[in-house]
């Protein structure tokens, strides 16, 4: 099989209009030896019909589809309507390239414009931009911002931050620059935090809801960043944001709210995916416009007054500014911001608040009944939004196993993370979950706690 | 067409909103007892519109794009190619759609299947020893890949002697951001007369303070470097690292393996040379491929395949450069790059490179006769064009580009390179037909004969498109990012 546009007949015929006696011709400058005299050892071809097989075969596999999730850690099984898909998957998004002809690309450039509006009011922020990676990489851009508006080398993470974020962190910045804060029963410990500060500490990055699914007090960790001349860098989860306070908005008080507030996005309107592609946000407050990375689109009119959107302070970006820009990101995560935009389109305002009162209902009753079954205990007794830590009577691994024979995957062994956390499940129970799943998963653990 | 179209917050109102929740089937409490001095936000200022009425909107949005699927694109360095919908299909099969990364090796083999695959196949395209798929773009990749780099020379006791990363004047831009992201400095060289990188500029920076030389082959204006394997060899010979920029491997795919051109390390834009699409500015993916002795650096995890054929992800690598990624990078992308290697196999990969070259030579040759072809050597899968011949008559190259959206067809990229001016770059690829390149090369044909005649209708260009030409300095004037709620 082959997409190619030429038949053979065509190709001489283009020999002939260049001016070439054969193809070889045109790769002169090619040394010899590298060139390839067969190609690569390759598998393949396939048709549609053996490659339908194949990878239906792998993706079966996984046992993904028939398996109640109560799996989190970063990545949710949330609710995706329907017309996500039927929206997001049309050609006119998904082949489209960059908005760099504006004139042309209307469609992403106004979808853009929405995002950026919607995550700007989700987040409490001034502005937020067009996309980032992931939530990690859009944390440590926020650290990086953080360097270059200050001038400081040293990031406090306080609290328990997701530990792939800080290591990803921890690879972009050299270990001597990032200091951990631990936490104090689950939650940042501010005073703690303000001890580690110092005149080198470019910013304080701390979690809500934390890792754990508990939920921080912004206020408290802002303050401390704020003292000690240091920005505040919040990431948040959008589903929570529908419903708590968000960080970036300034207190009653008038102090000063996260400078910057970034996150990962999956959970409005795109798949697990095994944890790819996934969609960076990321806000900050006006006065840091200059420097954020990634793209932003911007209103303005065309020839005859008409509103329309451009790509714009691409002064800030590789392709003018280069060495000097302010992050090197080109390609960012734009069919993920389209879906998480029509996802947000559809839900409004009140679905979004809806899902999340259910994520935390759902939750909380799922933990009271895991509370009464022998052996088990919440690991911590202070709020949490849709996920929390259960201390199992086995190690947490076993209950994973377990929840195969019940067709649920009850949750996240949190001994990979560390040795020490070999007994605690990370349990994350979504607005998709319902009573009777809820009571499969509750046998499931009791099955495996009863094994010991 | 006099009433404005709509942003999504101006539609709709109070008492509109779209899909219903299920009513709570579990006993509720009050959030206040459930969530004691957690201080709850009050509106939310979303917008409130029906199902039928977002649809509507999306779908109105979507006809205002130009897109592959609905014509040319000939965007240099983009290879906007055709995007095969079995690999869409293949992606989103629940199995892979609704895997989570932390599940454990024992419920994601499928999955883990698909990284090994594409960590083979990938090596085996491109000539390397073996492949991360954790970079998310290729911007990303190349930070990876300089990391990478520099661990390498830090166990060697040289990561303080070697801060600087040599890169020709016509690299791409994410090149010198990603050494400034690394913390070295970026050294630029000249290109030599016939637009490659010459030798003589580089052995003037190259020496023991060099870190890396970063070389795109073939280059921005579509050369291959005649004096690649020179090129490896001095930078081998001062200690320094080769980086490949891999955004042009459409070029070579199945005809030369960038490995045995000397590189330690490159980066594939999956979404350039394998077919994934480009989602109007990404997803893409950023997998970056290393010779042997830069394995033990390789982000982790990575997956291995054991003996009785199961595959697990290995973490234990001690010399690693650490996670670039939340997880295991684009997944849901690399399943479509890898159903794209096996439906076309090695003789069908083959037929990329050699069609994509043809394609471009063909469609050079042509415009050469009406604009000015700076390198007129032979070209491979892109070349550059100059408008400057047209300033006489008032006419800039993006007047040029704002007129070709008239006839259907996507503007190439302008004023990219930096060394050539007024720059055209052209970048036809291989899925397209000769008929197609004919009416491209006729509508470019005619814009220059309107220059001459009536360069108005170039200035005032667009002219059949959604909008017309789009205040730019307005909009970085006023900055307005967000909607203002009613």
């Amino acid at each position: 099989m082959s997409f190619v546009g030429l038949t053979r007949d065509e190709e001489q015929r283009m020999l002939r209009e260049i001016g070439v006696a054969s193809f070889e011709e045109l790769l002169a400058a090619i040394p010899k030896q590298v060139l390839l005299e067969r190609p690569p050892d390759l598998p393949g071809p396939l048709t549609e019909i053996e490659l339908r097989r194949l990878l239906g075969r792998w993706s079966a596999e996984n046992h993904a589809q028939d398996a109640v999730s109560f799996q989190g850690g970063g990545i949710y099984d949330h609710w995706i309507p329907a017309a996500v898909d039927a929206l997001a998957g049309r050609s006119e998004f998904v082949t489209a390239y960059t908005p760099y002809q504006a004139e042309v690309a209307q469609g992403t450039l106004t979808a853009i414009f929405e995002f950026q509006s919607l995550i700007a009011e989700l987040t409490g922020c001034d502005v937020a931009n067009a996309s980032m990676y992931d939530g990690a990489t859009a944390m440590v851009e926020g650290a990086l911002l953080a360097r270059a508006q200050t001038g400081r080398k040293r990031v406090v993470v306080a609290g328990l931050v997701h530990p792939h974020y800080v290591g990803v962190l921890r690879t972009y910045l050299d270990d001597a620059n990032v200091t951990q804060v631990a936490d104090a029963a689950g939650l940042a410990a501010p005073a703690d935090v303000t001890a580690a500060l110092g005149p080198d500490v470019a910013c304080v990055i701390y979690q809500q809801p934390n890792f754990f699914g508990l939920l921080e007090d912004p206020a408290a960790l802002n303050g401390a960043a704020h003292g000690a001349g240091a920005l505040a860098v919040a990431v948040c989860d959008p589903i929570a944001l529908a419903l708590i306070e968000p960080p970036g908005r300034a207190a009653a008080d008038g102090s000063r709210g996260a400078d910057l507030v970034v996150g990962e996005a999956q959970s409005l309107g795109n798949p697990m995916s095994f944890g790819g592609p996934l969609l960076g946000f990321f806000a900050a407050h006006q006065s840091l416009l200059r420097r954020m990375p990634g793209r932003l689109a911007a209103e303005t009119v065309d020839k005859q007054g008409r509103r329309g959107f451009v790509l714009t302070l691409q002064t800030r970006e590789q392709h003018i500014r280069r060495e000097k820009a302010t992050s090197n990101i080109c390609t960012n995560q734009g069919l993920m911001a389209l879906r998480a935009t029509i996802h947000m389109g559809l839900l409004g305002r009140e679905g979004m608040r809806e899902v999340a009162e259910l994520c935390v209902q759902k939750s909380h009753y799922a933990a009271e009944l895991a509370r009464r079954i022998p052996g088990y205990r919440l690991a911590h007794a202070t709020p949490f939004f849709r996920e929390f830590v259960l201390e199992c009577p086995v190690e947490a691994r076993g209950v994973v196993e377990a929840g195969l024979e019940f067709g649920v995957r009850p949750g996240i062994n949190l001994g990979r993370f560390r040795p020490a956390w070999k007994d605690l499940l990370l349990v994350a129970v979504t607005e998709q979950r319902n009573a009777e799943e809820i009571a499969r998963w509750a046998a499931a653990l009791e099955k495996a706690g009863g094994a010991r | 067409m006099s009433i404005e179209r709509r942003l999504l917050i101006e539609q709709g109102g109070a008492g509109h909103r779209g899909p219903e929740l299920p009513a709570c089937d579990v006993p509720t409490r009050p959030l206040a007892e459930l969530l004691p001095g957690v201080k709850l936000r009050g509106e939310l200022r979303f917008p409130q519109v029906s199902e039928p009425e977002v649809v509507r909107h999306f779908i109105e949005l979507s006809t205002l794009n130009h897109h592959v699927d609905r014509g040319f694109y000939p965007l240099g360095s983009c290879t906007m190619k055709y995007n095969p919908k079995i690999n869409d299909e293949l992606s989103g099969l629940p199995g892979f759609a609704k895997a989570h990364p932390l599940a454990g090796d024992a419920a994601t083999q499928g999955c883990l299947r698909v990284m090994a695959a594409v960590q083979r196949v990938l090596a085996d395209v491109t000539g390397f020893d073996a492949v991360t798929t954790q970079p998310a773009a290729g911007a990303h990749g190349e930070l990876t890949g300089l990391l990478l780099i520099r661990a390498w020379h830090r166990s060697r006791g040289e990561g303080e002697k070697r801060r600087k990363v040599i890169v020709p004047d016509s690299a791409h831009g994410t090149n010198p951001a990603s050494v400034s992201l690394c913390g070295w400095e970026t050294v630029v060289i000249p290109s030599g007369e016939h637009a490659t990188v010459s030798l003589e500029a580089l052995d003037k920076v190259l020496d023991g303070s060099t870190a890396a030389v970063m070389l795109t082959v073939p280059n921005t204006l579509g050369l291959f470097e005649p004096q690649v394997l020179e090129v490896t060899r001095r930078a081998h010979a001062a200690g320094a690292q080769v980086y490949l920029d891999g955004a042009n491997l459409n070029a070579l795919v199945g005809l030369v393996r960038p490995g045995d051109l000397g590189f330690d390390v490159m980066h594939i834009n999956v979404h350039k040379t394998f077919s994934t699409p480009h989602g109007g500015g990404g997803p893409g993916a950023g997998p970056v491929a290393v010779k042997e002795h830069l394995v033990p650096f390789l982000p982790a995890p990575v997956a291995v395949t054991r003996k009785d054929g199961s595959i697990r992800l290995d973490w234990e690598r001690p010399q690693s450069i650490g996670r670039v990624h939340s997880f295991n990078g684009n997944f849901g992308i690399l399943v479509r790059a890898l159903a794209y290697i096996l439906t076309l196999g090695p003789a069908g990969l083959r037929g990329v490179s050699r069609a994509a070259i043809l394609n471009a030579n063909y469609l050079m040759r042509r415009l050469a006769r009406t604009y000015e072809l700076p390198h007129p050597d032979p070209c491979m899968h892109e070349f550059v064009l100059s408008g400057r011949g047209l300033k006489k008559y008032g006419v800039k190259t993006l007047d040029v580009a704002k007129r070709l959206l008239d006839f259907g067809v996507h503007a190439p990229t302008v004023y990219f390179p930096l060394i050539v001016e007024e720059a055209l770059m052209i970048e036809p690829t291989e899925t397209e037909t000769f008929d197609r390149l004919d009416h491209f090369a006729s509508a470019l044909e005619k814009i220059a004969a309107e220059a001459r005649e009536n360069p108005d209708i170039l200035h005032e260009a667009p002219h059949d498109t959604p909008v017309s030409r789009l205040d730019e300095g307005r909009a970085a004037r006023e900055l307005k990012l967000r909607w203002g709620v009613p």
